[in-house]
């Protein structure tokens, strides 16, 4: 897929429409010089990139390049040492997890969170917990609000559960799952928040051919459908360059390349990263 | 054969959601609820109800609360029993300091009372998890009992410092003291364990429960879709404590009448409780009330068989029946370790097939 067309414009704060005419928009998020390190050693090292409304955003970069770290900086987990994170062209000040959530942030795990000992059905209505604010002693009596509101999300559910091909197992408790349908549950607890960003940490790995061609339909429909500003790390090449629009290349702790695929896969400094290169 | 899905369609998320959605489950259990209620009271006598169904019923609303703590919020707990030394004593005093208001809202009101105690001895749980929550919690249970041993305030100044439940009435039926029925100790005791049982089962089927399962199963997921943990962990710990509070009041004022707190609160009780939610099985109601029945029968029952079948010693019956106890739960969480309510869960998909393989 070529994108060359999208980069005109790309460092300006207005919209384009892809080759495939999706719709990109101004800046969702912007991630401004971030350094995080854990004692001596520098995980994230003044890093800055943006992800714009709309648009499937890759992190790349080879094992300990910090991907996984600047994931748990978005989302709540790792306060950094410098930077700022803007969301919505605001600055957010320092936020725990579940504070994170609320303002509309999901993500998924690389190896995989779910809560084995509920069902499939109550792990996706999990992710809904946002979306519910009946009083405990309305649940308590299970009168009015709590019941109405339970029933009302259960169909926002179900729709998720539809779309993501999961009602055979609704029922079943998590832990029997096996592997490529667990991702595909916490895929659809993530969606089932209904999030503006939502962050997949590997959302391929450990898959064959078949589930990762399952996985990237649904990451493009749920871009596509939803609308879901997506941010991704992943070590499928193949893949990444398939989906995304844009790709940031981290090595070390550093952002060595970022831009179309068709840039990054051009970028000398990403092919040495990858490739290794001779110290003689 | 009777045990069947098929022909029972739900046709709205409501009836999907039910908590029996098998029809024959559902008639089942109103066949249970009207035996219970309009059966046994007539029939039961005071043997009946002092060593069976009287102790059940209360162990049942403190095995609830624990495994609402422990088997749905993952909060282990050994602090069972000085927190159900706080509801007898809470009831205590509000039976002699306001002895005009029904004992029925004294009761409710020391499951509050304790629930507040027990959100303050959760707040280490925001720090620490698993064994080292469970010791912060032994500290809770030893020194409650110790606060109610020392201050006399907690027991009115009496010389024996004892607590003695006053008689009460609720309709005109004596329920506490000496002159109580053994069917007016059973009706009180079914109302509040049917009460709350109900509570505990909205509370666990929806938002509340799937915060407290969340936190349980995997906290940093859970904090992550926007479980607050703070709030989360002290709500279980506050109704985990109403119900431990209102089981504590009514072992006090209805089943013993007269309590010493270290003798009927002391940390046995705490391991009493905690064995019953792991026999019955952690994150089921039901299994609250099979560990209950486990717990609260097995002696009853091997007593019956030792000293009246094979007329043994008493004395040498009670350690025989030690050890068999102590037998059976190991054998017990050997072979199934998810307690008697995942047996029961089993069963249920076998017979739902039944009689065919598959």
């Amino acid at each position: 897929m070529d994108k060359e067309e999208g980069m005109a414009v790309k460092d300006s704060a207005e919209s384009y429409v892809t080759d495939d005419g999706r719709t990109i928009g101004g800046v969702l998020m912007d991630i401004r010089s971030i350094t995080l390190r854990f004692g001596g050693v520098t995980a994230i090292n003044d890093i800055s990139f943006d992800i714009r409304e709309g648009e499937i955003r890759a992190i790349i970069g080879p094992n300990g390049a910090g991907k996984s770290s600047m994931l748990n900086v978005i989302s709540g987990f790792y306060v950094p040492q410098e930077g700022e994170v803007w969301f919505r062209g605001a600055l957010r000040p320092p936020m725990k997890p579940y504070q994170v959530a609320r303002q509309g942030i999901a993500r998924t795990f690389q190896n995989i969170a779910l809560f084995e000992g509920m069902s499939v059905l109550d792990n996706v209505m999990t992710g809904r917990l946002n979306h519910m604010n009946s009083s405990m002693w309305s649940q308590a009596l299970w009168l009015g609000r709590a019941e109405a509101e339970e029933h009302e999300n259960r169909e926002r559910v179900e729709r998720v559960i539809d779309f993501l091909e999961i009602q055979h197992i609704r029922k079943t408790p998590v832990g029997r799952l096996p592997y490529g349908l667990k991702k595909r549950v916490e895929l659809a607890r993530a969606l089932s928040a209904e999030p503006e960003l939502l962050l997949l940490d590997e959302p391929m790995a450990g898959m064959n051919v078949e589930e990762k061609e399952d996985m990237s339909r649904f990451i493009l429909e749920v871009n596509d459908e939803f609308g879901t500003t997506i941010a991704l790390i992943e070590h499928d090449m193949g893949v990444v360059m398939d989906l995304s629009d844009r790709v940031v290349v981290m090595d070390y702790g550093r952002k060595i390349g970022d831009g179309t695929p068709h840039d990054v896969r051009n970028n000398q400094e990403v092919i040495d990263a990858y490739l290794g290169v001779s110290h003689d | 054969m009777f045990y069947r899905e098929a022909g029972d369609f739900s046709t709205s998320y409501k009836e999907d959601s039910q908590t029996f959605p098998i029809r024959f489950d559902r008639y089942r259990y109103y066949v249970v609820l009207v035996v219970a209620f309009l059966v046994v009271p007539f029939v039961i006598t005071d043997y009946w109800a002092n060593a069976v169904f009287v102790p059940f019923l209360i162990y049942a609303i403190a095995a609830i609360g624990l495994n609402i703590l422990t088997g749905y919020c993952g909060q282990v707990s050994l602090g069972t029993g000085g927190f159900m030394a706080v509801g007898a004593y809470a009831v205590y005093k509000l039976m002699t300091g306001f002895p005009d208001v029904s004992i029925v809202i004294h009761i409710i009101g020391a499951g509050f009372i304790t629930a507040g105690v027990c959100i303050l001895f959760g707040l280490p749980s925001l720090r620490i998890k698993g064994f080292y929550l469970a010791v912060a919690t032994l500290a809770a249970q030893f020194f409650l009992v110790w606060l109610f041993n020392r201050v006399a305030w907690f027991y009115n100044y009496s010389a024996s410092g004892q607590i003695n439940a006053p008689e009460r009435e609720v309709l005109g039926i004596v329920v506490t003291g000496p002159n109580t029925e053994a069917w007016a100790q059973y009706m009180i005791s079914l109302v509040f364990v049917t009460a709350c049982a109900l509570l505990a089962r909205n509370l666990t089927r929806g938002k509340l429960g799937r915060q407290w399962m969340s936190i349980r199963d995997m906290d940093i997921a859970a904090e992550i879709i926007g479980v607050n943990p703070l709030s989360a962990k002290l709500s279980a710990f506050a109704i985990s404590g109403f119900f431990i509070g209102i089981s504590g009041a009514l072992f006090f004022a209805v089943y013993l009448g007269a309590v010493e707190v270290g003798e009927a609160f002391g940390i046995n009780k705490s391991f009493l409780v905690l064995f019953m939610i792991i026999i019955g099985g952690l994150g089921s109601i039901f299994g609250s009330f099979a560990g209950a029945a486990f717990l609260v029968l097995m002696p009853v029952l091997l007593k019956n068989i030792l000293v009246g079948q094979f007329g043994w010693a008493t004395d040498l019956a009670v350690h025989i029946e030690f050890i068999i106890v102590g037998a059976l739960i190991v054998i017990f969480l050997i072979i199934e370790p998810h307690g008697l309510a995942q047996l029961w869960r089993l069963a249920k998909e076998k017979l739902r097939l039944w009689p065919f393989p598959h």
